[in-house]
């Protein structure tokens, strides 16, 4: 039909979206060949087709096109990248195409960036121990195989850094299988990515990891794709390739942005703040290509990342993240001004499946108690802080006090830790006993007497 | 009829020349026959939502309509199957095409090919009308299912078929009508957007027991009627839903997944099979069925997986059962509306919902009910809507519309489930219409039960006023009397109202416990009270060797906790009797 025919037959051109008129046989997300009046090419996808006219936007951005010279060519296949075994270890662009030195891949294989859904009934419910080294993390906000769980921070504080840990320590306890980290920047400055790539050579991790770079200076409509093509090369490699495969996608308040701004180019009607109706879908068929299937042997976990305007939860991007992903790490300004790293604030973090992850045979018995102990614990110091401040710490009960020394050294010693500090669970459960036998005994609500008759001394 | 596909975009198709074609409709669209929807007609131009993906397709690609609306299949076979939003076995679709979801797969609602021992339970020559149960079917270790004469028919029985194996194609009986005589088989099939008739509705009076003590004690729900549970991210509505799923007294339980995580839907599958039904001994997974659309799944699939499942839900009432249903979450039901009515470029209304996001939820929730069924029997459907709300923030419009339509009211709260208190339900901001209608079915089991329940809330109430004033001036500058009522709020709310969901025990709490645990705390409290009037110090009563038993009270056994509550009566009187004696 119309394979090969350029049309030059451009209508209006606003933002990133361009309309084309007279035109045939176009069908929905097919991909785009746009070629400019200076001869060079860029990509771009149907938004639209009606009989006649295709609604295109383009990934590179509208700026140098024109309605009189520019040609556009449907090419009938939708979106697709060529992988092979041998992206690992390599560095691509936002589109796919490599930034090292590198020359091109030759595909194995060539897969449709938006994938496909798991279907439910074929999922494996994800429950083995990701061991981060993190105290935070490991002890009261456990990551298993096959989850989506993000970090949610904001501007200035070291989300970068706790992600990085988090790649270069992450393993399972008999840490034998193939593993390997796909790395996504949407929109993130420069320097930013050069302290992921820094990290990663540093420390040997970039042999097993592939990343896809957007910079903050790169086109906006380009991160749309992005984490599509990042995450087929991760289902490629645990599905195919029986890895387990750890997602980084950093920042998705960037990604949403760039929804934002073609469905404004589009004068769809907005949702919440300006972001489309349908930024909960969209934003789903990106976490949910996180899982485990039966009778595969790789994994897909994903560790995306947002910045929430103003520290804001409720702001539509981590407010819908929120909904869709298994739980959040909250990094907060709080900590970090007390010069605490991590700065995980374990309160509003959650893991909602850490319940299968833990326990007898994958971590230690005691865990889940000692975990809702040290949270119920914390939050007491916490809430009496705000009372100290009111009445004075005379005005407290001995056992308040007990409570308020705990928050504080609980701080320092169980959230706190070194960059490179990588500690074993069992390490990050007795610094959580070494805290809690400064409770009496009878607190301790939340553990089992079992538990206590074994690790509670005094 | 066979029309021409004019334009797409995203889940919508707009074909021409499809005069003839009926508001909702099913058609089968572009080469691979997708399955779509008409949902709006303008001359011969028909408005098409595709319940797959459309990439691919485009304009000139043919559209056949099919005669039919959007139809469930419904008869044995249907429990224990987990679905997509338009009722296609997800276990068919993996075998048919793999653990990825693939496009233009069809498959019958129900296996055509596996036989049931069908049992007649009227004769040859009765008079038989739409309800009349002919048959019945051992589904599951828990589920008779009952054939019955689909709505409609209405006449003299000629042909009954004997005990035996049948399909649930095979002709099983033939039914002499005015208008000739109709097939009678073990499935019929009925339109999902049309709720299923019934005789009469009745007034809710019997609670619909969840074995959550907030729910059953502060804000129940009746069999046959409607809940909703808003609560921001975190908060606990996907296990509150599936606490109600695995341990309410419904007999049948339908469980919709709608627009939510898949892995919780993995949860489910890979759990219930395991569950004990602690009535029947059976398998939990034996009396549910599981609608599963999850977010990543086509939103116009989503938009239908409602009502697929509450038709599903309806056809089980039909039988004379009490059926649950749950629904996670109509949030993401009325985003898929929201979506849809964008892409038609309709005039958008409250936060860009369309107008008639109201109307649907009145429509929705209007289908649960007591009912007496077109057979005289009696059969009620409860719905539970889990509603997410944009920032947790409960003005927004589905939450509104549905509290609207809406009789019990379970208020997730935020600082609750920070403070990691669940099930995080608000005693105070929750309640329930039902509480007059179902008091003398709880009065019957334990006498002054509505008192109690009274005197706990007030005491809570109470309590939330004085923690202001903590908040100002520190506890020590309160009376003795209302910083005892502190410590035995604390007791109420940690002791009773906190139950952990996934603790082999606390999980479900028989309405017999529930009541005795309330019993001891105020008992604790009478008493406490008199302490104090003797001299007692309020710092001693926080110190008291019982509070131990009691907060432990939970996770003891179910079936041994009467003669374990009377040990504790004791205890804790003797304890009291030597507390605040004047001459001490």
């Amino acid at each position: 039909m119309s394979k090969n025919v350029e049309y030059n037959t451009i209508k209006e051109i606003a933002g990133p979206i361009v309309v084309v008129e007279g035109v045939e046989g176009v069908s929905y997300g097919e991909l785009v060949q746009i070629t400019a009046g200076d001869g060079k090419k860029r990509t771009g996808q149907v938004l639209d087709a009606r009989s006649g006219t295709a609604i295109v936007q383009v990934f590179e951005g509208s700026s140098g096109l024109d309605t009189k010279n520019t040609r556009v060519k449907f090419t009938g296949e939708t979106m697709k990248i060529g992988l092979s075994e041998e992206v690992v270890g390599r560095i691509f662009n936002g589109l796919g195409k490599p930034l090292d030195k590198n020359p091109d891949i030759i595909p194995e294989k060539e897969l449709d960036v938006n994938g496909l859904a798991i279907n439910p009934s074929a999922r494996e419910f994800p429950e083995e121990f990701i061991q981060t080294g993190i105290s935070t993390i490991d002890t009261m906000n456990t990551l298993v195989r096959g989850q989506k769980l993000p970090i949610f921070s904001e501007s200035g504080l070291p989300h970068n850094q706790l992600a990085a840990q988090i790649a270069r320590q992450a393993r399972t306890r008999s840490g034998k299988e193939k593993f390997a980290v796909v790395f996504a920047a949407m929109g993130i400055t420069f320097e930013e990515a050069k302290f992921f790539m820094n990290d990663f050579e540093r420390t040997g991790a970039i042999e097993n990891m592939v990343a896809f770079i957007n910079l903050a200076d790169d086109p906006t409509i380009e991160r749309i794709i992005t984490p599509r093509i990042a995450l087929t090369t991760a289902e490629y490699l645990a599905y195919e390739k029986g890895m387990h495969v750890l997602v980084i996608l950093t920042d998705m308040t960037n990604y949403c942005e760039a929804l934002r701004e073609i469905s404004a180019a589009r004068s769809e009607i907005p949702g919440r703040r300006g972001y489309p109706g349908y930024t909960y879908t969209d934003l789903a068929n990106l976490y949910e290509r996180a899982g485990k299937i039966e009778g595969k042997p790789g994994s897909v976990t994903q560790i995306p990342i947002l910045t929430m305007p103003q520290g804001d939860i409720s702001h539509p991007v981590p407010d819908l993240t929120g909904y869709i992903t298994e739980g959040q790490i909250v990094v907060v300004k709080d900590l970090h001004e007390k010069a605490i790293y991590p700065p995980v604030n374990p309160l509003p973090s959650l893991s909602r499946l850490m319940n299968e992850g833990i326990g007898k045979g994958k971590t230690r018995d005691d865990h889940s108690g000692v975990a809702n102990q040290l949270y119920a614990a914390f939050a007491e110091g916490v809430d009496l802080r705000d009372l100290v401040a009111v009445v004075g710490e005379d005005a407290l009960s001995d056992r308040d006090r007990l409570y308020l020394k705990f928050s504080e050294r609980f701080e320092n010693e169980f959230i706190r830790q070194g960059a490179d500090e990588d500690r074993s669970i069992e390490d990050s459960l007795e610094i959580g006993w070494k805290l809690l036998n400064t409770l009496p005994r009878e607190e301790l609500k939340k553990i089992s007497e079992k538990h206590l008759d074994t690790y509670y001394e005094k | 009829m066979k029309g021409k596909i004019i334009r797409v975009a995203g889940p919508v198709v707009v074909a021409k020349g499809m005069a003839g074609v009926k508001m909702y409709e099913v058609v089968k669209v572009g080469e691979q026959g997708l399955v779509g929807e008409v949902i709006e007609l303008e001359g011969d131009q028909a408005t098409i939502q595709v319940y797959e993906e459309t990439t691919g397709i485009g304009p000139g690609a043919a559209v056949v309509g099919t005669g039919q609306s959007l139809s469930v299949e419904l008869g044995p076979g249907v429990i224990a199957n987990i679905y997509d939003g338009i009722m296609r076995p997800l276990e068919i679709l993996k075998e048919e095409t793999g653990v990825f979801l693939a496009r233009g797969v069809t498959a019958d609602n129900i296996d055509h090919k596996k036989k049931w021992k069908f049992k007649p339970v009227v004769k040859k020559g009765d008079s038989v009308s739409g309800g009349t149960i002919i048959g019945e079917v051992d589904e599951t270790g828990s589920v008779v299912h009952k054939v019955m004469i689909p709505p409609e028919i209405e006449g003299e029985l000629t042909m009954l078929a004997s005990a035996g194996s049948y399909t649930v194609k095979d002709v099983v009986a033939k039914v002499k009508t005015t208008n000739g005589e109709e097939e009678i088989c073990m499935s019929q099939k009925w339109p999902v957007r049309v709720a299923r008739p019934y005789k009469e509705k009745q007034e809710p009076s019997i609670p619909l027991v969840t074995g959550t003590r907030v729910i059953d004690t502060i804000a129940p729900v009746a069999k046959g009627g409607t809940a909703m549970i808003p609560g921001a991210f975190g908060t606990g509505k996907t296990v509150t839903q599936q606490s109600l799923a695995k341990w309410s007294d419904a007999e049948i339980i339908v469980y919709i997944g709608c627009g939510e995580r898949g892995n919780e839907m993995t949860e489910v599958l890979t759990t219930f099979p395991h569950l004990i039904d602690p009535k029947t001994g059976n398998k939990l997974l034996e009396r549910t069925v599981i609608i599963a659309n999850t977010s990543n799944m086509p939103v116009a699939a989503r938009e239908a997986s409602v009502y697929t499942g509450i038709t599903v839900a309806e056809y089980f009432r039909d039988m004379g059962y009490s059926v649950a249903l749950m629904a996670d979450s109509t949030s993401r039901w009325a985003e898929a509306m929201r979506e849809i009515s964008g892409r038609l470029e309709e005039m958008p209304g409250e936060e860009a919902y369309p107008a008639y996001l109201s109307t649907r939820l009145s429509q929705f929730y209007e289908r649960a009910g007591r009912v007496t069924t077109l057979n005289g029997s009696e059969g009620s459907l409860s719905v539970i809507g889990a509603v997410s709300p944009p920032g947790g923030d409960f003005s927004e419009p589905v939450t509104q519309n549905t509290l609207r339509v809406n009789k019990v009211f379970w208020a997730l709260d935020k600082n609750l489930a920070s403070r990691r208190h669940f099930p995080a339900i608000n005693w105070l901001q929750s309640y329930s219409l039902y509480l007059d209608g179902v008091t003398p079915w709880y009065e019957e089991k334990q006498a002054g039960w509505r008192d109690m329940r009274d005197e706990a809330r007030k005491l809570l109430q109470k309590e939330e006023k004085l923690q202001e004033i903590v908040q100002l001036v520190g506890p020590d500058a309160l009376p003795d009397n209302e910083r005892l009522i502190l410590e035995v709020t604390k007791l109420l709310r940690e002791d009773f109202l906190q139950q952990n969901a996934f603790h082999d025990v606390d999980a479900f709490c028989p309405i017999e416990k529930q009541n005795q645990m309330l019993s001891l705390i105020l008992r604790f409290y009478k008493l406490a009270t008199e302490a104090v009037e003797r001299g007692a110090d309020v710092k001693d009563i926080a110190k008291m060797k019982i509070k131990q038993p009691i907060a432990r009270m939970k996770e003891h056994d179910n079936k041994t906790f009467s003669k374990h509550h009377d040990e504790l009566l004791k205890k804790m009187e003797a304890e009291f009797k030597g507390m605040g004696g004047k001459n001490e």
